[in-house]
């Protein structure tokens, strides 16, 4: 049924601090391994060993820069399923095949019901619906469904693949409708926030926002362009201060000052 | 948007084919056509045809084609479940007015009552296809209050002109036709021309700084992509051939779909043109409508392409 519950019991999601991310990739490549069996099984990709590989990601993370000259910085940024409270993406199905579930407010298409019509990805503004050209069906995050139950799987591995995988402990998992719960308490306390709250969707997934510089830059004490990074020739031994005079005087240019300043490979 | 081949033919098809419905509808109801028994025939066969190879064309695009029939059950909640269940709905009315507009040549009492609903449930579908696109917000050019009139009064349109060809071709009166289906061309390209005003003259909402939730620390751009090669979404989403085009496959679309239509139904009244020229309405007409349906998709960016460096949608 793609109208959507009244209210569901949990509201299951993932919590993704964008400041630990380091985009390793290792939630995308472990999301991919999962997915590939169970529920959403197969993921396969058109011509993966050829000019043009693609398939089906259910977890994708982009890198951005971020801000102006020397005060800007890179963010990695994951992005996948956000389990929506008022998905769009399950009341146009056509099918009923996307639905919401009444019980964890996990977001689902049943890949033996769907007619891969797409209309599903048309609605949802966060790219998070991949089609997968093979079995001509929909596919996207399950918030592994098939290992959060899962009574055959030691207690520490009843999480989501990527949240498993994550090296940095930049992904949180937990019951975001409960406000005692650790990942609300994350939430509250670094100010998580809504992707594109203006569609109206409400999305159960949160992003923590990068924390404030903490160095000299954001201090004010310390104005761009930084000193130039120190040659490291006249420091060490005595033949890496023979070598570095020998390559000055080969540059023409005996004095250790005159090196000073000058940009690495200017 | 990428457009799927299948459904612009089957949006220019079943929209042709549920316009002609409705004034088959309209004019058996309101005495208004002869209710002889080769215009019924060759006027709902044609009916039929055009909507059910249109929808027949569109399941061309599913990835399950096989499953097509699922669509029938969400019609509470989605527009494509809607149009589905409305299309096939149209056929019975339409198939008991054609059964005594043919075999009795009436048009009176209970199949008078038909013919109304056929004409309701034709313009009922023509306004689901029009909302399939109308209610998406992720794509700005097709959120328009205009979306969905465009596609009924072009359906009602692209309608009169087969309404015309077929008379002329019978050789029964059509003067009337000939007029509506003019004015109807005129109201259509009046609308798409609203319609591109509109979309050219709107602000852009969204940013990649509000899509990522980062614009709190300055400008976004991208630095690295997700992976190396296009995936579905950007292949999907992010399709664009034919948008440098635009304003010159608008002029394309103005002249084939508007200009050329209008002119040879006008012509198709004179003596010695008659279905020559109605026909050649048709084919401007129908070669018209697949240009501008490609534009509809090519024109229209989706907001998920922000987090792929579109600078605003």
């Amino acid at each position: 049924m793609t109208a959507l519950p009244a209210a569901t019991a949990k509201k299951l999601g993932l919590v993704i601090d964008l400041d630990t991310c380091v985009g390793c990739q290792a939630c995308a490549t472990s999301c991919k391994e999962w997915n590939a069996q169970g529920y959403s099984g197969p993921l396969a990709d058109v011509d993966p060993y050829g000019a043009d590989p693609h398939g089906p990601w259910l977890n994708r993370v982009h890198s951005y820069d971020v801000g102006e000259g020397p005060a800007s910085r890179t963010v990695h940024f994951p992005r996948s399923c956000l389990h929506c409270e008022e998905p769009a993406c399950v009341t146009v199905c056509p099918t009923g095949a996307s639905y919401k579930r009444a019980e964890d407010g996990i977001v689902l298409v049943d890949p033996d019901t769907c007619i891969g019509c797409k209309l599903c990805s048309w609605a949802c503004p966060y790219g998070a619906r991949e089609y997968d050209y093979v079995e001509g069906v929909m596919r996207k995050c399950t918030l592994c469904v098939d290992r959060i139950y899962n009574r055959h799987l030691p207690e520490e591995d009843r999480i989501p693949a990527c949240v498993r995988a994550c090296p940095t402990g930049a992904r949180h998992f937990g019951d975001l409708g409960d406000p005692s719960s650790p990942v609300s308490q994350l939430v509250a306390e670094r100010g998580g926030f809504d992707l594109l709250p203006e569609f109206g969707y409400r999305p159960v997934n949160k992003y923590l926002p990068p924390r404030p510089r903490r160095d000299a830059l954001a201090a004010g004490t310390e104005d761009a362009p930084r000193e130039a990074v120190p040659r490291g020739g006249d420091a060490g031994g005595a033949a890496e201060r023979l070598f570095a005079w020998i390559d000055r005087v080969l540059a023409g240019n005996p004095s250790p000052a005159a090196d000073a300043g000058k940009a690495p490979g200017a | 948007m990428h457009p799927a081949y299948s459904v612009i033919v089957f949006t220019t098809a079943s929209g042709a084919g549920l316009g002609l419905m409705v004034w088959l509808s309209l004019g058996a109801l309101f005495g208004l056509v002869p209710t002889g028994r080769w215009l019924g025939l060759a006027g709902f066969a044609l009916a039929f045809a055009l909507l059910g190879g249109g929808l027949l064309a569109s399941t061309a695009h599913l990835g399950r084609p096989e499953r097509a029939w699922r669509a029938f059950s969400q019609w509470r909640t989605s527009w494509l479940s809607r149009e589905g269940v409305l299309a096939v709905a149209t056929c019975v009315p339409a198939g008991i007015l054609a059964a005594g507009w043919v075999f009795l040549q009436a048009a009176a009492g209970l199949f008078a009552a038909t013919a109304l609903l056929t004409a309701l449930s034709a313009l009922a579908t023509l306004y689901s296809t029009g909302m399939i696109y109308a209610s998406l917000p992720t794509i700005r050019q097709w959120h328009q209050p205009l979306t969905a009139p465009v596609y009924v009064v072009l359906g009602l349109a692209s309608g009169a002109v087969v309404a015309n060809l077929l008379l002329a071709l019978l050789g029964e009166p059509r003067r009337g036709a000939a007029w509506l289906a003019i004015a109807l061309i005129a109201l259509s390209a009046l609308l798409k021309w609203l319609y591109w005003l509109r979309i050219d003259g709107e602000a852009r909402e969204h940013t990649i700084e509000a899509a990522t939730g980062l614009g709190r620390l300055g400008r976004v751009r991208p630095l690295e992509p997700p992976h190396t090669q296009p995936n579905f979404v950007m292949r999907e989403m992010g399709y664009r051939v034919a948008r440098r085009h635009a304003r010159r496959l608008r002029r394309l679309a103005l002249v084939l779909a508007f200009a050329v239509p209008a002119a040879a139904t006008l012509l198709s009244l004179a003596p010695g043109v008659g279905a020559a020229g109605a026909l050649a309405a048709l084919v401007s007409m129908a070669l018209g409508l697949l240009v501008e349906r490609w534009l509809f998709f090519a024109e229209a960016e989706h907001v998920a392409m922000l987090y792929y460096g579109a600078e605003a949608a």
